[in-house]
Parts: C-alpha cells; sequence; structure tokens
C-alpha cells in the first residue's frame, strides 16, 4: 500500500475505467469507419457515434440534436463564447462572466474585449459564489450573454445554476456553463436548469482526453468558429473521434449508473481529509462546504510556506496534487480563483488542490494526511516567513477557518 | 505545469545545506517577500582579519528552486572570502545546478542578493561601507526595481525597459511602469512588487505608483493609480487590488 501511488489529481485528470476502454478499443480496428463514408462501415461508425450522442444527451436532459462533440471541453467553451459573439447584433457587445472562471473562458472572453466587446467580470463571495443580484444588475440591453462556471476547478463552489438560468432567461440573455468539473459529479439538467449553452467532456469522468461536447439548446444560433466540411450538424468540422465519443459516452453511462453513491463516497474521502488537514496549525479551507461544494475537491492552505515545494515533496512521497502556488505556474502569478475570494498572495501561494475520484479511499487520505503532516512540518521547520514580522493574522485550523466564517 | 528540474536541484532540494540560522550572526539579511512566494534569509559570520565567511545559514520561503539555489549559495560562498563571494554571478548558482529552468531563473539571482546583501550588512557594521550609499536618486531606484520580475517573461521590469518615468521630490517618488503588451492581468502584481522594493527604501515617506496599460482590460485589479501617504497602506492595498 505505501508504495503506490496517491493520486488526488482527478480535478486534472482521470484514468480510463476497463470497461470504457474495452468499448473504445473495436473502433480503432475494427469499426474504424468514417461516419460521413456512405458504405456500410461508415453507416456503422455513423450509427455508434449517434447511439452515443442519445446516450450523453439524455443524461444532461437535452435532446440528441442538441449536442455537438468537440475535441475538450475548452473547444466547447470557445464555440459557445466565440460563436454566440460572432452571431450577436451590432447593437449587443456586451458579456458578463466571473472572476473565478477556467482559462478557457477567460481566455476567449479576452480576446473578445480585445476586439471592443464590453465585459463584466462578476466579484464572487468568500466562498466563491457569484450573488444573483449583481448578475441581475450586471445585465443591460446590450448584453447576450451570460458565462458562469458551474463547479469550480481550484476551489470547488458548485453555483446555484438554476437561479442564475432563471435571471438570463428572464431578460433574454444566453447562459452558458462551464459544466467540465461538476458533470457526473453534481446533478445537472439543462432543460429544468434553463441552460442554453454548456460544456463538457470525457477525461474527467475515467473517460478518454481528446473529446468534449457543447450542449446548444435548440432554437440558439452560433457561429461556427472553424471552417470545414459539414459535420456535427455543421457546427463543427473535421472527422469525428469516433473511439474518443464511444469512450465519452461508456464513461458517462457508468457514471451515472452509480452517480449518488459514487458522490457520497468522494465527499466522505473528501470530508475525512479535510477534517484532518485542518488539525494542522494556521491552515484554512478555501471555498464552501458540504453540499454546495465538488464532492471531488478540497483545497487547503498551509500558511507560511510554499505551494510547490509541498507539491514536489509531496511527488516524493507518491501522492500526487496540483498547487495554486506562483510558482507552480507559467507565470509567477497566483490562481485569480484563490486572490478572487480574498486570499492574500501569500496564502495562494501555500495553497494545495487534492482532488478526488470514485477510486480514492478513506484508507488513502490517512496515509496521504501522515504524509502532509510530515511535509508542512518539515517546511516550516526552515521557513524564512516569520509570522510576526509577515502577517497579522494568527490562529490555529479549525479557529483559523471558524475566525473567517464569522467575518463573512 | 510540470517542471522539469535537474538530479542536482532535486538533491539539494531534498537534502538542503547550511539550512536554519546561526545563533550569534556577524549580520543577516532577508530578501525577497512573502506576497511574491520567495523569499530568503541567511545568517553570516565572517572573520574581520582574514575576511573569510566562516559559516553561513539559510532559511528559505519558497519553491523547490529557492530552496535548492540558497543551499547552493551557502556551499559554494563558505570558506570563500567576502571579496570572492561579493563577485558571484547568479548564473554560477544556477550552472552548479546543472541548470535551472528558465521562469525560475530568478531564484538563483534572489539567492546571490540575499547572500550580497547580507555581506554589505557586515560591511556597514564594520565601517567598510556606508549606508550613505543608498541615496535617494533616480540610479538606486532602478537599481532597487532591477530586482522586479515580469511575471509573463520571467525578467526584470528594468533591463525590459518597462520603467517609464522616475520623479524624486525630498521623499516623494513618482514611479510610472508601462505595461508595454505584458497581459493587463499582471499589473496589481507588478505594482504590488515595485511598491515594496520602494518600501524597503527608509528614506522614502510618500510613494505613487502610477502603471500605464496599453489595454484597458485589468481582471481582478482597478486600474491605473494607486496614491498613499502612510507606507504601510500603500503596502497592503497594492497586495489586495
Amino acid at each position: 500500500m505505501e508504495d503506490r501511488l496517491i493520486y488526488f489529481d482527478n480535478n486534472d485528470t482521470t484514468p480510463l475505467l476497463d470497461p470504457v476502454v474495452t468499448a473504445m478499443l473495436p473502433f480503432f480496428t475494427k469499426a474504424f469507419g468514417n461516419p460521413a463514408s456512405l458504405h456500410q462501415l461508415g453507416l456503422e461508425a455513423e450509427e455508434a457515434v449517434n447511439e452515443a450522442r442519445a446516450t450523453i444527451s439524455g443524461l444532461i436532459g437535452a435532446k440528441p440534436e442538441e449536442l455537438i462533440f468537440t475535441g475538450s471541453a475548452t473547444e466547447a467553451n470557445n464555440l459557445a463564447i466565440l460563436g454566440a459573439a460572432a452571431n450577436a447584433s451590432s447593437k449587443r457587445r456586451h458579456l458578463i462572466t466571473s472572476k473565478i472562471e477556467h482559462n478557457a473562458v477567460i481566455n476567449p472572453i479576452k480576446r473578445l474585449e480585445k476586439d471592443g466587446f464590453r465585459v463584466t467580470w462578476l466579484d464572487v463571495d468568500p466562498e466563491g459564489f457569484v450573488n444573483s443580484e449583481d448578475l441581475k444588475k450586471a445585465i443591460t440591453p446590450e448584453t447576450f450573454l451570460v458565462s458562469i462556471v458551474h463547479g469550480n476547478h481550484e476551489i470547488g463552489t458548485v453555483q446555484d445554476i438554476k437561479a442564475l438560468g432563471m435571471i438570463c432567461r428572464e431578460a433574454g440573455v444566453l447562459f452558458h456553463t462551464d459544466a467540465a468539473q461538476s458533470f457526473s459529479k453534481v446533478p445537472l439538467n439543462v432543460t429544468n436548469d434553463l441552460v442554453d449553452l454548456a460544456s463538457f467532456n470525457a477525461h474527467k469522468l475515467h473517460g478518454p482526453k481528446g473529446i468534449g461536447a457543447l450542449y446548444v439548446r435548440g432554437g440558439v444560433h452560433l457561429k461556427k468558429i472553424m471552417e470545414g466540411a459539414p459535420q456535427e450538424f455543421n457546427m463543427r468540422p473535421g472527422t469525428e473521434n469516433v473511439p474518443g465519443i464511444i469512450g465519452f459516452a461508456a464513461a458517462a453511462k457508468l457514471a451515472f449508473e452509480t452517480l449518488s453513491r459514487d458522490s457520497a463516497h468522494m465527499s466522505a474521502v473528501r470530508d475525512h481529509l479535510i477534517e484532518q488537514l485542518l488539525q494542522i496549525p494556521h491552515t484554512r479551507l478555501n471555498g464552501p462546504r458540504g453540499n454546495r461544494r465538488l464532492p471531488t475537491n478540497a483545497d487547503i492552505t498551509f500558511k507560511y510556506i510554499e505551494g510547490e515545494a509541498i507539491l514536489m515533496h509531496l511527488s516524493m512521497r507518491g501522492v500526487a496534487v496540483s498547487s495554486g502556488s506562483a510558482c507552480s505556474s507559467k507565470n509567477l502569478t497566483p490562481s485569480n480563483v484563490l486572490t478572487s475570494i480574498g486570499l492574500k498572495h501569500e496564502d495562494a501561494h501555500g495553497s494545495i488542490r487534492f482532488s478526488f475520484s470514485k477510486l480514492n479511499t478513506i484508507e488513502e487520505t490517512d496515509i496521504a494526511a501522515k504524509k502532509v503532516i510530515e511535509v508542512v512540518e518539515l517546511l516550516r521547520s526552515m521557513t524564512a516567513f516569520v509570522p510576526e514580522k509577515h502577517s497579522e493574522t494568527e490562529g490555529s485550523g479549525e479557529v483559523f477557518y471558524k475566525k473567517k466564517k464569522e467575518e463573512l | 505545469m510540470a517542471l522539469k528540474y535537474t538530479p542536482e536541484v532535486i538533491e539539494h532540494f531534498t537534502h538542503p545545506q547550511n539550512v536554519g540560522e546561526l545563533e550569534h550572526p556577524d549580520a543577516t539579511a532577508t530578501e525577497g517577500s512573502p506576497a511574491c512566494g520567495d523569499m530568503v534569509t541567511f545568517t553570516i559570520k565572517v572573520n574581520p582579519d582574514t575576511h573569510i565567511l566562516e559559516d553561513i545559514k539559510f532559511r528559505s520561503y519558497g519553491c523547490a528552486s529557492n530552496i535548492a539555489t540558497a543551499s547552493m549559495a551557502t556551499v559554494l560562498s563558505k570558506g570563500k572570502t567576502i571579496e570572492e563571494v561579493k563577485a558571484f554571478h547568479p548564473k554560477v548558482v544556477a550552472e552548479r545546478l546543472g541548470g535551472l529552468p528558465a521562469i525560475k531563473m530568478h531564484c538563483s539571482v534572489l539567492a546571490v542578493n540575499g547572500l550580497k546583501a547580507a555581506i554589505k550588512q557586515w560591511e556597514i557594521a564594520h565601517g567598510l561601507a556606508t549606508e550613505e550609499e543608498i541615496q535617494l536618486n533616480e540610479q538606486t531606484i532602478r537599481r532597487l526595481l532591477k530586482g522586479v520580475i515580469n511575471p509573463e517573461t520571467g525578467r526584470s521590469i528594468v533591463s525590459m525597459g518597462m520603467v517609464n518615468y522616475i520623479k524624486i521630490e525630498g521623499g516623494k517618488v513618482y514611479v510610472e511602469v508601462s505595461l508595454q503588451g505584458t497581459d493587463p492581468m499582471y499589473a496589481a502584481n507588478i505594482r504590488e512588487e515595485v511598491t515594496e522594493k520602494l518600501e524597503s527604501m527608509k528614506c522614502i515617506q510618500e510613494m505613487i505608483v502610477r502603471i500605464l496599460e496599453r489595454d484597458k482590460f485589468e481582471m481582478g485589479a482597478d486600474n491605473g493609480e494607486k496614491t498613499a501617504s502612510d507606507k504601510s497602506k500603500a503596502m497592503t492595498e497594492g497586495g489586495e487590488a
């Protein structure tokens, strides 16, 4: 057990499950046809793709023809945002998003901003929630799109999508949500939740990389962002990634079969680790607790030490995690999500994300927690960060967390 | 992002040399700040007759390469004369570690600067250097701001020519930094580091740091000017913008 890798980076990606691989395999060698071909092999491939489309759309409360397969959730976000902008009338040049989006939403929107669109970046509260009154106030007659992430990739905040969707529907504004982290973890029904556009992918739910999807509600018009042949209802050119699509559907089907049981299990794993780690002095949990948090995510700040050093030491001890520290990023700035919920830069630098799948166990959290304690003690024993000199906030684990809660 | 470290970096990260602090140091210096996620403190003992750096220890708040470069800096300098150490180039530390990823080169600068700052403190205490050298003029401020790294390129804002304009009036300093195509989302970060550097100069009573953007977009930060007559106020506001 000690020697086996403890993989707590499932918000990054997940391993494929055997039944998913088994479902995909024939489509690499035997049923390798191009769905566009008119002969038998092509027809078989087309049928398999249609079946997969029906499976996934059924799981989110959509019709098959409302689901467009893409190469990733990133591509789905780009198609939703850039496609809606290209289709918007010249009078509607305003869009709204939040400050805690993933780069796959931030960057297409920043491109639009450079091209002359006006953007409102909504603040979030200390737990990462968008205030629906803020959204209501931000909508103007020029607004054509609102894009708010469903489950946040760093701090696990799950937005009240229906409340936000309702505001947009009433105002006649398109509503897009990036559901890459939340899909198959927390319920989402695009019809009931009043969503117009939603992005998904397969590799966060034990499916393959390189396949995603965009839900486009019937009657919503986007302009495609790539030119080519008329695949995917003439919205996304390029020969379909048939094995990927089959793997996506297989993974989604498996995930939904045991969704409530798996969610409860992952929540228990998550909460068990959170409780153990908050016993360490000078720590805080970033993001909400309970069912308003992704069952897959725990994000903890270890004060006075730096995230990359924690991550590297844990990696050497067989625990895989990720960090919101500047030093683990390409550009030396701390995560926009952590600073947006009010963390000081030094606290963002000391944050570690532990993220789970249904394959993780309580036993693993016990082993990992011991290793985290060891690493935190080691790094704190040599830190140059003198709390009395460099920081005003004091307190220990749980106490510190409660103090923050009271401030809310 | 996965960073590929050399075995030497990993060795000094997992088994850092000369960790801790000397009990009765002859001099101490800290370089960097918690807000930047990078900070190192050196304590040193220097033989006043031979000028040999007889003992040195460090404490580090930072990433793996911060720890490794500080460890290597102590190994390279221990037993050398302060004159030899003052001639160290940060590249030597990086080379002895088998190289550093480009984005981590600033760690070696931080370690060597910290080491030299400790020696400077010792020299001042022994009448070999004076604090007066640090006069409030454009040159000293430029030298100070060399330590501010553009997060997008990993290079100093001074060498990138981003420091547009410096004006000094008594104890008041006005600094204008132009983003020059750098993503404006880093504006708050750059302003914070500039403010912190200026903060370290005791002779500055008031400062205005202005970040000029080409594009108006600035996420998670307000734009443009930040004034503060109270220095500590300027520091915290810079960070939370």
